[in-house]
């Protein structure tokens, strides 16, 4: 069956099989297997061809919720959509939100995700209690920081390798409103945005999008925007579901995206706001989660695929590094729509492969047009391993073995903890494995 | 508030339906063989909507225990759910097999429906409702011994209902198509014509709502049926269907 990750390379035939229920063994496998949730990882992380996918989407029950201390306990394919649905109103939202709320409970982890509020409240790993990992022996482990703390830690940010998580218990955060009021600040180079990211701190939620096809003068221009829950007690939802009236139904044609469009677009976004500083109300999902109201909006960069690039790089190197890779990117006229920047701060995950760590962070898309944009991710690269910094593997479907345990230094404690009949892909890849 | 207890209630299809009622407010007893499942899907629809959740345990072929669901705390609406799909090359050559086949596809509908039916009748309200198939429809080489099972529960409901309409009591048989479920994952690749259960149980609701005494779900399915069953003998023997 064909099973295509979030950025539609690689593309591959995949085997499947759904996991109905948490209590029953895991299938009986010739070579490997790899959970998958809702695919939403943009490389090859989610695929595991030849071997088998195991399909935890149906392993969908919510186990119990205690609604005074926020606690909840559900199974790894639950997803982020229906906690959020589920708690939101009670008054409890997710400790730490991606950028769309269309990934499993058990993706979260596996990947460690990060949102807004990194700066703050640290990754999703740092909020799990624990959880049930199933090994392929048959082995069933509570793991939490003070139970299997080797086997937590590997499996936090562990990309599916270390077991089936099973089922999950986490702590939500207790918030005064669905609705958060928002600040946006234009910024004109980067040197403004790393002062205003500075005096925000304070505030839970910093993200910034930047134009990076601006040059000269402009480089780095974009729109800071920073957050709070608004205090106004209302938990409703302006829904944004699956089943958003907004579709792309097919790939577009990928001369749609070229140099002149994407620039146009980026300035329009750009001077949408003439002043300074705008201040807003928005509903939880428009500022969390503005793409998942386009379902498919993968589509748009055409048959091909995209690449997502993201990395971090320490602070003490931080400006210059992304002013570097800003110009590369705007010279290379390769680089997406918007680009996302944002600060991490200091707080570590449990994760032992955990892709956050404190310094500044970049995100953009590459639409794939040809061998080009492989090169230049791989000149990105090399600036990135000179300064320490690393690139998010749950994006990755190219980084080398070099790249990858360079930039991973916890890797070898990683691998001993590993089950030995779980891989995907990304991981026979970045390992030099050709077979499984 | 309603009661409704669904037989077979760790089924797919019978899941959705649970949550559809949940949702609504309405109280659920819950019957299925294993009680690992049967906690999984209480604490589901407890934490997700608050609901009152009722488990028993029970095998549908112990054929003794199925009066005592009808003893005391009658539901206003009975589901039947459980089922298996029928291996038909191992029904031609496993004779006990086939036979006990029909202990779990029709021998215990049939049991469950005449208790049922009996306590029903003489409170003089509530609709039963069986889940059969498009495969009851007309007997085909490639499954008929699952298919003569469900045309069995058919022509019980008929009769059923034909007792029942003289006191207020409702008889609604679903006929689902083909549906994506655990029952049938192993068939691949499935085409446009397959259904989620979500779908499925959609429709269910909606039937026992309006007392519809068969429903095809999804829709389409009676145009297909009405063709297969309409196709004559000689063209019909052509096929492998």
């Amino acid at each position: 069956m064909k099973y295509t990750p979030w950025g539609n390379f690689p593309n591959t035939q995949e085997n499947s099989v759904p996991l109905n229920w948490t209590g029953s063994p895991l299938p009986l496998v010739s070579d490997s297997c790899l959970p998958r949730g809702l695919g939403r990882s943009y490389g090859d992380s989610c695929l595991n061809s030849p071997g088998l996918l195991l399909d935890c989407t149906p392993l969908n029950h919510f186990l119990s919720f205690d609604s005074e201390q926020g606690i909840l306990k559900a199974e790894a394919g639950v997803t982020l959509q229906e906690i959020i649905e589920n708690t939101l109103p009670k008054g409890w939202f997710l400790p730490v939100t991606p950028g769309t709320k269309f990934v499993t409970l058990g993706g979260a982890i596996a990947n460690d995700v990060h949102g807004k509020n990194h700066h703050i409240d640290g990754c999703f790993g740092n909020h799990v209690l624990r959880f049930e990992l199933v090994r392929s022996n048959g082995e069933r482990h509570i793991c939490s920081p003070t139970e299997n703390r080797e086997l937590f830690r590997a499996t936090i940010g562990g990309l599916g390798l270390t077991g089936l998580i099973t089922w999950v218990e986490f702590q939500l955060k207790k918030v005064t409103s669905a609705n958060i009021d928002v600040e946006t600040i234009k910024f004109h180079n980067l040197k403004e945005f790393f002062e205003i990211s500075e005096e925000s701190k304070n505030y839970l939620y910093t993200v910034s999008w930047v134009d990076c096809l601006a040059t000269g003068d402009d480089l780095g221009r974009g729109l800071f925007m920073r957050g709070q829950h608004s205090s106004d007690g209302d938990f409703s939802s302006k829904s944004v579901n699956s089943q958003s009236p907004l579709n792309v139904p097919f790939n577009l044609p990928s001369f749609l995206l070229n140099g002149l469009t994407m620039q146009a677009f980026n300035t329009l976004y750009y001077n949408k706001q003439f002043s300074k500083l705008s201040k807003s109300k928005q509903n939880y999902n428009p500022f969390f989660y503005p793409l998942d109201a386009v379902r498919n909006w993968n589509r748009i960069y055409g048959r091909n695929g995209f690449l997502q690039y993201q990395f971090v790089v320490p602070h003490e190197s931080g400006q210059e590094v992304v002013e570097e890779i800003f110009k590369k990117i705007s010279d290379s006229r390769m680089g997406s729509f918007l680009a996302v920047l944002k600060n991490f701060g200091k707080i570590k995950s449990p994760g032992l492969l955990s892709f956050p760590r404190e310094g500044v962070t970049l995100a953009l898309d590459f639409a794939i047009k040809g061998p080009e944009v492989f090169q230049l991710l791989e000149e990105l690269d090399k600036i990135i391993i000179s300064n320490h910094g690393r690139i998010y593997p749950a994006k990755d479907a190219r980084m080398s073995t070099e790249m990858f345990k360079a930039s991973f230094p916890n890797l070898d404690e990683f691998l001993k903890w590993k089950d030995p009949n779980f891989s995907s892909l990304f991981f026979r890849r970045v390992m030099g494995e050709t077979k499984i | 508030m309603k009661h409704i207890m669904i037989y077979g209630a760790s089924s797919a299809m019978a899941k959705q339906v649970a949550h559809l009622y949940a949702k609504r407010g309405d109280r659920l007893t819950l019957v299925a063989r294993n009680a690992e499942k049967l906690e999984t899907i209480k604490s589901d629809l407890e934490t997700r909507y608050s609901a009152q959740v009722k488990t028993i345990v029970q095998e549908a072929t112990d054929y003794d225990s199925h009066s005592t669901l009808f003893e005391d705390d009658l539901p206003d609406i009975f589901l039947i759910a459980h089922g298996i799909l029928t291996d038909q090359d191992k029904a031609q050559s496993d004779n006990s097999y086939l036979l006990n086949q029909f202990h779990t596809n029709f021998f215990s509908q049939t049991s469950l429906l005449t208790h049922a039916a009996n306590a029903f009748e003489k409170r003089g309200s509530g609709t039963l409702c069986v889940i059969g198939s498009v495969a009851g429809d007309r007997g085909r080489m490639s499954n008929y011994a699952y298919g003569s099972a469900k045309a069995g529960i058919e022509a019980f409901c008929d009769g059923l209902r034909h007792r029942l309409s003289k006191v207020n009591v409702g008889v609604v048989l679903i006929k689902p198509g083909f549906t994506d479920t655990p029952m049938t994952a192993h068939i691949q690749p499935k085409g446009a014509l397959w259904a989620k259960p979500e779908k499925v149980a959609k429709d269910i609701v909606n039937a026992i709502e309006k007392n519809k005494p068969v429903k095809y779900t999804p829709g389409i399915w009676n145009y297909i049926m009405f063709i297969i069953r309409n196709i004559p003998r000689f063209i019909f023997h052509a096929s492998r269907l």
